[in-house]
């Protein structure tokens, strides 16, 4: 063996293991990003829309981050924010998991609706939040979908959502399942209207909401590196034989396979919403600082 | 005799089955008159006892043994009801972009003398039929295929009937590659402003988007025994005990039967099946099926089109719960 020293003294030019790091610095100051595992100080985090500065790795957004992320300063008003899950088939604890996503994420549901405007276009506005059972859709999340979609309607003005979905909501059964067709004619409607519907999926879209609203823009949008798809892993390697691909059901790979207009970084989202909502609606949009600018 | 057509808990029903074919061939061997008189009255109990067998047993089925029911391997499928139903039946193939979806069959025919376009999904009975089925389970072809007929039928003002019954749309790499999702979002948005009647009836499984895809309708009807579900019990009861196993009791918990779905409101109407399932005769089961299809079109056939695509919106809007807080 050797001596003790050698390796203690080149460890101090080797880069530390990440644990080692947070170990050192207070709670909150820093974090690891989960795809490449550098160290990123929150500061620099935030500042660069949590995307990672080294691997440029989209990291997910709450509902709030979203929305300050996206639309023009103090344009925000939200809209249908009473809306409460029940619990209709008294499912094995649908009670408890609901209580404790309105205690972690601060919201009365997973799906927030509102009206703002970007670059000072004005439009319908939803945002899905991951957090909330995983974004999943039940009566409230497809009805607030729909409401959105019947407000762009009735004030003639552009619909854009963010999606973040495992799916419907396995707890409401049926009812949740049903959203799909609910969210799919109120989509067709707003078609009917001649309005423009964006979609921007964002990690993760599967499932239920890939296949009904999100599925039905006259855009798609995505972060880079989305997972976006049918089956979850699981039920992709019961249904097929072969292995699937590196970038299988990455926002890369759907775009790929035509599913996809374009695949729009973080940073540049407000500005690319800005640019279509203005050629789709003829109007002019104006620069508002921060962000947008 | 084990079967594996018979599930568990028809056994008792089996075993007297057996017995009573067992009399019948005694009866009908002539080479025995003298044993009829006493095994005619031996029959008739028999008949009675299974009557009311059957009657127990089903009048007492957990949403799991309806599950097991839906998925019988004698259950008729899409293209029994439609030999059985229709007149001057047409099947039409492929999407025009890539292939023809066995999983989902459609076509024109005539019920009761109206042309009507009929799609369903198509189940397999033996491995190759299966294979060319695909369990029934349709990719993206099958969902722009059925869209293809819908809009020739709108094109024509002719009605639209679906038959449902699949586990679960194709959840393969091919599938997905195609957009399977975007294929079943599509069907229903076209579902949604399609100018003319619509009836669904889900005939065994109703599997999630799979099965939805194909089935926004005026009027949605399930028989008896089928299901409808958001997830497979056996998906379900994965995640939520990571145990596959319990899928009776994620049966229970999913409301998935067509008792459920009428309190729900995600239904119109039950359909009656023979005593003891629709697999123990087809031609009932047939005949119920037409009768409801008849009993639904016939008062959708008058509506506007405006007024018909408006009130479908609406029922489907309307289906969901929760609750609205005051001062919020």
């Amino acid at each position: 063996m050797p001596p003790d020293g050698w390796f203690r003294r080149k460890s101090k030019f080797a880069p530390a293991p990440a644990a080692q790091i947070v170990a050192q610095v207070p709670d909150g100051v820093a974090i690891k990003c989960a795809q490449c595992s550098e160290i990123i100080f929150t500061k620099d985090f935030e500042k660069n829309l949590k995307v990672c500065p080294h691997c440029g790795s989209h990291h997910r957004l709450t509902a709030a981050e979203r929305i300050a992320y996206t639309v023009d300063e103090g344009s925000w008003v939200e809209l249908f924010a009473n809306l409460r899950s029940v619990d209709p088939l008294h499912f094995k604890e649908y009670d408890s998991k609901l209580a404790k996503s309105v205690q972690v994420t601060g919201l009365g549901d997973g799906f927030v609706v509102g009206t703002a405007a970007v670059s000072g276009l004005p439009l319908v506005l939803g945002v899905s939040d991951f957090r909330f059972m995983g974004g999943s859709m039940g009566s409230v999340a497809g009805e607030k979908v729909a409401r959105a979609m019947e407000e762009g309607i009735a004030r003639r003005l552009p619909v854009v959502l963010f999606t973040a979905s495992g799916g419907a909501r396995m707890q409401e059964g049926l009812l949740s399942l049903m959203q799909m067709a609910k969210t799919s004619a109120a989509a067709a409607r707003l078609a009917e209207a001649k309005l423009p519907y964006i979609v921007v999926m964002t990690d993760a879209t599967m499932a239920g909401v890939l296949a009904s609203y999100a599925s039905l823009g006259d855009i798609h949008l995505a972060e880079p590196g989305a997972l976006i798809g049918f089956a979850g892993a699981r039920v992709v390697a019961q249904a097929t034989v072969q292995k699937p691909p590196e970038d299988y059901q990455t926002a890369e790979w759907q775009l790929g396979r035509g599913q996809i207009d374009s695949i729009v970084p973080r940073r540049d989202l407000p500005q690319t919403l800005a640019t279509l909502l203005s050629l789709l609606t003829g109007r002019a949009s104006v620069n508002t600082g921060g962000l947008n600018g | 005799m084990a079967s594996l057509n018979v599930l568990d808990f028809e056994k008792s029903i089996a075993e007297l089955d057996e017995n009573l074919s067992k009399l019948h061939q005694i009866v009908e061997d002539r080479n025995n008159p003298q044993n009829k008189p006493d095994l005619a009255g031996q029959i008739a109990e028999l008949e009675e006892h299974r009557t009311a067998l059957l009657s127990a047993l089903f009048a007492n089925l957990t949403p799991w043994d309806k599950v097991l029911l839906a998925r019988h391997v004698k259950r008729p499928y899409t293209l029994d009801y439609v030999g059985a139903i229709f007149e001057d039946w047409t099947e039409l193939h492929g999407d025009r972009m890539f292939a023809d979806d066995g999983a989902i069959v459609a076509g024109l025919a005539k019920l009761d003398g109206q042309p009507v376009a009929v799609i369903g999904h198509q189940k397999g009975r033996d491995l190759k039929q299966r294979q060319q089925r695909n369990f029934g389970s349709a990719r993206p072809e099958g969902f722009r295929k059925a869209g293809r007929i819908m809009q020739m039928a709108a094109k024509f003002g002719i009605p639209v009937v679906t038959l449902i019954d699949t586990a679960a749309a194709a959840a393969d790499i091919a599938a997905d590659e195609r957009g399977i999702s975007e294929a079943i979002a599509r069907s229903m948005f076209e579902m949604a402003t399609l100018p003319v009647p619509i009836v669904s009836i889900i005939i065994g499984e109703g599997g999630s988007g799979g099965a939805l895809g194909i089935a926004v309708a005026d009027r949605v009807l399930m028989l008896e025994h089928a299901v409808y579900s958001v997830i497979p019990p056996e998906g379900c009861a994965a995640i939520l005990w990571r145990d596959p196993e319990r899928k009776s009791d994620a049966a229970a918990a999913l409301n998935l039967t067509a008792q459920r779905a009428l309190e729900l409101c995600i239904i119109d109407d039950i359909v009656p099946e023979p005593l003891g399932g629709a697999h123990r005769d087809w031609a009932e089961s047939a005949e119920s099926v037409k009768a409801a299809l008849l009993q639904s079109l016939r008062p959708l056939t008058g509506i506007p089109a405006p007024t018909l695509v408006a009130q479908r919106y609406e029922k489907f809007r309307r289906m969901g719960r929760f609750t609205e807080l005051e001062g919020v």
